[in-house]
């Protein structure tokens, strides 16, 4: 498969923290509540448990299963979507985590990937994860996340 | 140099700013597919693709043996989060509260 067969997006923050922290802040469904916009993730963290990204009023956003765990270094989901018919008729995508020590810092990767061209799903996640992420950067870094409301 | 020195001295520049325009049109390119339809020698590319690494704007990943070149945008929404919305908090809460005022004084 050429790189045009798919649609890939890649994230990467130096967060300064440490492993086990940024694990922590990335399983912990409260924590998660804090730099997610009030959405929260429920799973059971073991290789093939359901995952869910739940929103502040209690509807499910996306729905999967956790493919790959490694804490804490690596986790791979299987990602689809469910409440909004033209993303869920894409069917499934792939986000993998990976968390790395980089000296003081550590450096999260996050990329989510479907396996065709020009996908909504995709380009819907690609306008969320940016804030998502230096939310969660900033929690860590300082105690307060950048931004409260989307 | 600090981070955000790092960003904003990979961003001082024209023919990086053209490097992450043509990624966001298609992410995920190699070196050679950059090096087409730029006005620039395939050094320069490298060159300028490595600012850009370094200030966290270009993420490199192994397909194979080809190495493809992604747009990471979680620097600029920092920047964003930094240098634009405490900046613009205070006027869109003037056009909010101005929209309030008129909207309740047409009801009257």
């Amino acid at each position: 498969m050429t790189a045009t067969d798919r649609s890939h997006f890649v994230y990467v923050s130096f967060i300064r923290t440490t492993p086990a922290k940024l694990w922590q802040a990335l399983t912990d469904p409260e924590f998660i509540r804090q730099y997610w916009f009030g959405m929260t993730i429920e799973c059971g963290w073991t290789k093939g448990s359901p995952w869910k990204l739940v929103k502040p009023d209690g509807h499910t956003a996306d729905i999967g299963e956790l493919l790959e765990i490694d804490p804490p270094r690596r986790m791979v989901i299987r990602w689809h979507n469910e409440w909004k018919p033209e993303l869920k008729a894409e069917g499934p995508s792939r986000c993998t985590v990976e968390v790395e020590p980089m000296g003081s810092a550590v450096k999260l990767t996050i990329t989510h990937e479907i396996d065709r061209p020009e996908s909504r799903l995709i380009t819907a996640v690609s306008g969320g994860w940016p804030l998502v992420v230096s939310n969660l950067k900033s929690l860590l870094e300082t105690g307060q996340v950048a931004v409260v409301e989307r | 140099m600090s981070d955000a020195d790092l960003l904003f001295k990979a961003l001082a520049d024209p023919g990086r700013r053209k490097l992450m325009d043509r990624l966001h049109a298609h992410d995920g390119q190699t070196l050679s597919e950059l090096c087409q339809h730029l006005d620039m020698t395939r050094q320069g590319v490298t060159q300028h693709l490595a600012v850009l690494e370094a200030a966290n704007l270009v993420v490199v990943q192994w397909r194979g043996r080809e190495k493809l070149h992604f747009l990471n945008p979680v620097p600029l929404q920092e920047i964003y989060d930094r240098w634009i919305r405490k900046f613009e908090r205070p006027r869109l809460k003037a056009l909010r509260d101005l929209k309030r005022r008129l909207e309740d004084g047409g009801e009257d």
